[in-house]
């Protein structure tokens, strides 16, 4: 039973961030979803010294507030300092981080958090924190219903907003000149992103949310060009990686988070040897990195 | 106070070591990073400095021990894969490099933290303290480990300076480097090792997730202030050096308190300083400018309001009230105010009774020059572009605010020194021909 909670735990999590990592991969916003999902420590503190305790609204609403800080900081670098994007995000991610452990060390105390669990997360213990009803009825973890209901909330943004999402994606000077605003799309996509990763982050961490943002999507984007066949995919991808990561991670006694985006990472350098044909010819016109 | 004065009297041999180990790190990634932030590949070192991880789990599985050395080695290796993966998807797949870096990053710092806990769990002897490369531990360095890191700083200073000519070339402009016939394939290679390098050793200040601000944030900071790549990367430097020595200081008056983050913390407070304040690129100078290009333009542009009317009616000092400007130009009547109140401070306007201006000799002098630009700029782009008369006007009310008084006597010259405009008005006469 406790592997199955585990497993559902992590595909609750992979699901939901390939949906938006679709999005964040063809708006070329990787990075941005990886700086948000580190920013949100500060809020996450602070929502909890002031609530004292570790409610989901008020550790949903400061790290709420904190992603779009980060947005709006790496714009005001971005287009106000006119620094390039690379360095407007790493200054705001790595300063936000920082002042987030400062506040952990500085309320050790108070605070019920550790460096290690933001990073890569207890999943291991979300089937020791049962929901347990009034009448003593025991629902299961209190995490699956929540990651439950955000992905339920995903799937409900990502259907109805389809259309805008799409061509905001796709062609925002197209989605501009028929009056779609694509500030809105942005900003609504940024506030899901930080939403989901504080809700993920208590149970798989920042690296796992940022693995399963980025890696399923990427694996489906090299197998299809369709926007709905490439999300349908990365729902798959996110399920065998959270699978094969339990059964890794017990294999070697190590950590669960971990071993999922290791499995993840396999799933990408099969998805890279065996793509189609068309992959291998399509070269990208950017720099090499090295 | 005594605190103060106990730190930097450095008689604790713990704390010369400490702050020698955070200067030394903080120093060569600062310098190092200016060339990864020119070169745009910020964010590669953040990828580099996770991918780090698993190669130092490796090292210490293969070799049963700590030895900084040993763990640097695997550290290298596992970087230099981490690139060489970069490179391949952005290269070989129709991915880009952003989500190339998030791939790599996340998935060679899951191998990580899978194989520290491993080893954690497996209660190997030693094992202890090896999760101190995610969070660094610039406080509790021991003497050898400033040794190694120390004298690796100290190798990655000397080949930057070696090869400085070298790497500034391949950063800016890599395409006229290879045609000076450098071997650019070679010096990226080294370029690419010298990061690795300098984030294998900085991560023993503070951990994988703050290295990124390790490299970027002091070159950010420096790039502020100047154009000069010399400059910036001594810039940086020192920024790398200020905030080791005050991150070490603020954990030695409060041992509670973590060195790294601080050191992050410090330079990201010199980074904003230096985005805000920086004369000319700071975005408050920024700020500054545009303003004053602002006033400028809405004080030439009330002027030159004065100027027509004038000129309809035959009498350029007659006073104004403000709905005949407003009549004439669509000015916000709250602008309008301000910019009449500033042209009477700088004795261009008089205010002759409540709501009524007019120029002053000075004034009027000053609006014609406005005029004559507009004009001289109207006939040129007739004479010499062949635009019609009635498409010349929006183009000579952006050029007149900017045209220097060398090009108005080139154009006039030009002209063979017109008295007409394309609408048949009258040119003023400039300053010199009173």
């Amino acid at each position: 039973m406790e592997a199955f909670w585990i497993i559902l735990t992590g595909s609750l999590v992979a699901v939901s961030c390939g949906l938006l990592g679709c999005f964040l991969i063809l708006r070329q916003m990787v990075m941005v979803g990886d700086a948000i999902s580190h920013a949100v420590l500060p809020g996450i503190v602070l929502a909890f010294l002031l609530s004292e305790s570790r409610e989901t609204l008020p550790m949903l609403l400061g790290a709420a507030a904190l992603g779009v800080v980060t947005t709006l900081l790496i714009e005001l670098f971005y287009k106000k300092a006119r620094l390039q994007s690379d360095a407007a995000i790493g200054i705001t991610f790595t300063w936000l981080f920082a002042i987030g452990i400062i506040l952990i060390s500085l309320f050790a105390g108070q605070v019920d958090l550790d460096q290690e669990c933001v990073l890569y997360g207890e999943i291991a213990y979300v089937p020791l924190d049962l929901w347990i009803t009034q009448g003593g009825l025991n629902m299961g973890p209190r995490t699956v219903w929540i990651l439950g209901g955000l992905l339920l909330l995903l799937l409900a943004l990502v259907t109805i907003g389809y259309k805008g999402l799409q061509i905001t994606t796709f062609n925002p000077e197209y989605a501009a000149a028929i009056g779609i605003s694509t500030a809105f799309w942005h900003y609504l996509l940024m506030s899901a992103v930080s939403v989901t990763t504080v809700l993920s982050f208590e149970s798989v961490g920042a690296i796992l949310v940022v693995a399963f943002l980025v890696v399923p999507p990427a694996t489906a984007y090299l197998l299809t060009e369709r926007l709905p066949r490439m999300l349908a995919l990365t729902a798959l991808f996110g399920v065998l990686s959270a699978v094969g990561g339990y059964y890794l991670a017990a294999a070697i006694d190590g950590s669960i988070a971990g071993a999922m985006s290791v499995v993840a990472g396999l799933l990408f350098t099969g998805a890279v040897l065996f793509r189609p044909r068309q992959g291998v010819f399509r070269r990208s016109s950017l720099e090499p990195l090295v | 106070m005594n605190s103060l004065i106990e730190f930097f009297s450095f008689s604790d041999p713990n704390v010369t070591i400490v702050v020698l180990g955070s200067v030394l790190l903080g120093a060569s990634a600062a310098i190092v990073g200016c060339f990864t932030f020119l070169r745009k590949r910020a964010l590669v070192g953040d990828a580099v400095a996770h991918a780090i991880l698993p190669g130092v789990c490796v090292a210490f599985m293969l070799s049963g021990q700590k030895s900084p050395l040993i763990l640097l080695t695997g550290a290298v290796i596992s970087g230099w894969i981490s690139l060489l993966a970069m490179d391949y998807i952005v290269n070989r797949t129709k991915l880009k490099a952003d989500t190339a870096i998030g791939l790599v990053l996340t998935v060679f710092f899951g191998l990580g933290i899978m194989l520290l806990t491993a080893i954690q769990h497996s209660g190997s002897a030693g094992q202890a303290g090896l999760d101190k490369f995610l969070f660094g531990k610039a406080a509790s360095m021991s003497r050898q480990d400033v040794m190694v890191f120390g004298t690796t700083a100290l190798i990655l200073l000397i080949l930057v300076l070696v090869f400085f000519k070298e790497f500034k070339l391949v950063a800016f402009d890599p395409d006229y480097a290879r045609s000076a016939g450098l071997p650019v394939r070679s010096l990226e290679f080294l370029l690419a090792t010298i990061t690795v390098l300098a984030v294998a050793v900085g991560i023993q200040a503070v951990g994988v997730v703050l290295m990124a601000a390790l490299l970027i944030t002091p070159a950010s900071a420096a790039r502020f202030w100047t154009d000069d790549i010399r400059m910036m990367v001594f810039l940086s430097a020192v920024f790398g050096v200020l905030s080791g020595i005050f991150g070490s200081y603020i954990s030695y008056i409060a041992p509670a308190m973590p060195t790294g983050p601080w050191i992050v913390v410090l330079l990201s407070i010199l980074a904003f300083g230096s985005v805000f304040f920086a004369p000319r690129q700071g975005i408050l100078a920024r700020l500054r400018l545009q303003r004053g290009n602002t006033r400028k333009m809405l004080a030439e542009n009330i002027l030159k309001t004065f100027y027509a009317l004038g000129e309809k009616e035959g009498s350029f000092l007659r006073p104004r009230n403000t709905d005949a400007l407003l009549q004439q130009r669509a000015f916000r009547p709250n602008t309008l105010k301000r910019g009449l109140r500033r042209l009477q401070r700088r004795n261009l306007l008089k205010k002759v009774s409540d709501g009524k201006w007019r120029l002053t000799e000075a004034g009027f002098e000053e609006s014609s020059q406005i005029v004559r630009r507009h004009r001289l700029w109207e006939l040129y782009l007739n004479k010499r572009l062949s635009l019609a008369a009635d498409h010349v006007h929006n183009d000579a009310e952006a050029i007149e605010h900017i045209l220097t008084p060398e090009v108005e006597a080139q154009l006039e010259r030009d002209l063979g020194y017109p008295i007409l405009d394309p609408h048949e008005s009258k040119i003023p006469p400039g300053r010199s021909q009173k």
